[in-house]
């Protein structure tokens, strides 16, 4: 009996997550699943007819005479694939040491620095993009201070190249890293840090032995949440990257956009899906064995 | 011979945040030797954590030296000392299985798999953990997992174990138990045990020696008869186990015995000793030295707590002053409210000098 109101009242509450989802987020990329799979319209939209040649296209068994196979698709995915995971490690490596100073500030500190990371929330991603385009370019504050201190002759071409898009990211996924690393380090026993030191253990079989493996969710955690915006991103590479920095994020907005190729823009959309939904799986299967039973 | 651990004027001054400085070791001596089981004892704050962190290296000395079987510690990082610790918390690696967790200390010094793995088997077999290896810390009960941080500290036979407090957390049966289990297993592996509580009766019931702390510096460091029996400052008396203490002024000398007398007018007898009238003492009482008699100190129980073998009453003197805390084995028809004398044996009196 008490069971059963427990239940309804449970249902009532989750109902308006579930309805929300479904419509906004389960329908559409059902749409999506079936587009890739739909004849593309002449003038964009999709005629209802089964057609493979959406994937054909990317993966290489198009005819030639209705589709053309073209490598670059596969190429693009690849290089979003590098760029993420790039952004991942490089992210990874910057915040990993901050995480721990700042989980040993005094509270006050914590405080303020823990909202400083959140700060740019406050401003628009395309503005804070447009500052690292003037920051970047050719006469731009970073070249003409190399130029001044004399460490370079002429100015650096970073802007529109792969080193600008990952800069980029690097700089637009700092907080999403550093968040889930810093509850895990906060979190770090140090006690077993300490009993490592105690069993003979020195700092470095220490740090790989005891905490890394301890910070494991964490650096998962950030990974995951970098590592999938990161592949799908389109507005970064938009602003910084010029040609050879396309990724497959963009890739889907000009299907959607100019080119008005429905289906081919769709079958782009489940190829990330299915690239970032087993990086996810990996992520937790290896988060579990991680953790053990514990 | 040497002893195997040597602390000379060992100090320790901690900021506080207010700017101010505590003082957690005042220049302490302390020698333990091999095989001996040692316990520091005090109230917290008193130093005796600072003491077993400094002696396994994760709190430096501003000044003094440790040294353990003539090599210098001084300085050495704690990856660097002959000494192992089990912690309060135990700190068992939660992502390690237990047998990986006991096998650390070999692992890390590049023991052969095969040998660590008869190494670690054994060393469980020792503290009654045989065939636990697979598990997860996390699946273990509290005092399965103390047992395991025994098992990890051990394994590379330290001269010296440091044990920071770790019976604390287990409930009173399996402390007892372990009180007992863990003497016999110093006796058995022979390694040098300095163990910290603030507990007691834990210190009494399995150490060698007592070192009882305060503030920073050594009260008394003594057998846990020696402690007990004649404690050699009011703290210590009143540290160790429950005490009554009498300021009293000696009254006149009766042949053997010392008639002395508390502002109250409470009577206790001493040896005579050669004492005067007019002297000034603290008499220590323990519970236990009392008994109820047709003389003595007259009074009303205040209190009677029933403790199963022994009556626990606190005695209000008739003529004024603190209650006196007494334990009788044969309390039938005492209860609050009884009128009755209390007597105690002269000798059984343990006395400071000065009021």
């Amino acid at each position: 009996m008490a069971l059963r109101r427990q239940s309804v009242i449970l249902g009532a509450l989750l109902a308006p997550v579930t309805l929300f989802l479904g419509v906004f987020f389960v329908l559409p990329l059902l749409i999506i699943a079936v587009f890739s799979f739909l004849t593309p319209g002449l003038y964009g939209g999709v005629e209802w007819a089964f057609y493979h040649w959406n994937y054909g296209r990317i993966f290489g068994w198009a005819d030639g005479i209705i589709e053309l196979y073209e490598p670059i698709y596969l190429r693009i995915l690849l290089r979003s694939l590098t760029f993420a995971a790039l952004t991942v490690i490089v992210t990874l490596i910057l915040c990993y040491p901050v995480a721990f100073w700042v989980s040993r500030l005094p509270d006050r500190w914590r405080l303020a620095f823990l909202f400083l990371i959140t700060l740019p929330f406050f401003s628009s991603l395309i503005v804070r993009l447009y500052a690292w385009l003037l920051i970047l370019k050719p006469t731009g504050l970073f070249n003409s201070v190399l130029l001044k201190l004399g460490l370079i002759g002429q100015p650096l071409e970073i802007l529109y190249t792969p080193t600008a898009v990952v800069l980029g990211m690097v700089y637009v996924m700092i907080p999403f890293m550093f968040l889930p690393l810093y509850a895990s380090v906060d979190n770090l026993d140090r006690a077993q840090v300490e009993a490592s030191l105690d069993l003979g253990a020195n700092r470095v079989q220490t740090f790989v032995k005891v905490v890394v493996p301890q910070t494991l969710p964490g650096i998962l955690g950030g990974a995951v949440i970098v590592f999938i915006p990161s592949v799908g991103n389109f507005i970064v590479p938009d602003v910084l990257g010029g040609a050879k920095g396309l990724m497959v994020g963009n890739l889907v907005e000009q299907q959607f956009l100019s080119s008005r190729n429905w289906p081919f823009g769709s079958a782009l959309s489940m190829i990330i899906m299915a690239v970032v939904l087993t990086v996810l799986l990996i992520a937790v299967a290896r988060a579990r064995k991680g953790s053990g039973n514990a | 011979m040497a002893p195997l651990l040597e602390i000379r004027a060992a100090r320790r001054d901690f900021a506080t945040p207010e700017g101010g400085k505590i003082c957690a070791l005042d220049g302490v001596d302390l020698d333990v030797d091999a095989n001996e089981f040692v316990t520091l004892l005090g109230p917290s704050g008193c130093g005796k954590t600072t003491l077993l962190r400094a002696i396994s290296g994760f709190e430096m000395l501003d000044s003094g030296t440790i040294r353990l079987g003539g090599t210098d510690l001084t300085g050495l990082p704690p990856f660097r000392r002959p000494v192992n610790t089990v912690f309060q918390s135990y700190a068992l690696f939660g992502h390690m299985t237990v047998a990986r967790n006991v096998g650390y200390a070999l692992e890390v010094a590049g023991v052969a798999k095969a040998q660590r793995e008869a190494e670690v088997a054994e060393t469980l077999e020792k503290v009654g953990l045989g065939g636990m290896g697979a598990r997860k810390p996390g699946q273990l009960s509290g005092g399965q997992r103390q047992r395991v941080a025994l098992a990890r500290a051990i394994i590379a036979k330290p001269r010296l174990l440091l044990l920071d407090e770790p019976l604390s957390a287990l409930d009173r049966n399996l402390r007892q138990q372990m009180q007992i289990e863990l003497k016999s297993l110093q006796h058995r592996l022979g390694i040098a045990f300095i163990f910290v509580t603030h507990d007691q009766e834990e210190a009494l019931t399995m150490s060698d020696r007592i070192v009882v702390m305060r503030a920073g510096g050594i009260q008394q460091i003594g057998t846990p008869r020696d402690i007990y029996r004649h404690p050699r400052n009011r703290f210590v008396a009143e540290f160790i186990g429950e005490t009554n203490l009498f300021s009293v002024t000696v009254d006149r000398v009766e042949g053997g015995t010392a008639l002395t007398r508390t502002a109250e007018g409470v009577q206790v007898l001493l040896p005579a000793d050669g004492r005067k009238t007019g002297e000034r003492l603290t008499a220590i009482l323990r519970p236990a030295d009392f008994t109820i008699a047709a003389q003595g100190i007259l009074g009303t129980v205040a209190r009677a707590v029933y403790l199963g073998p022994d009556l626990h009453l606190s005695v209000t003197p008739d003529c004024g002053g603190p209650d006196i805390s007494v334990i009788v084995r044969d309390g039938l028809g005492v209860g609050e409210g009884t009128r009755l004398h209390l007597a105690h044996d002269p000798a059984r009196v343990h006395v400071l000098e000065g009021g």
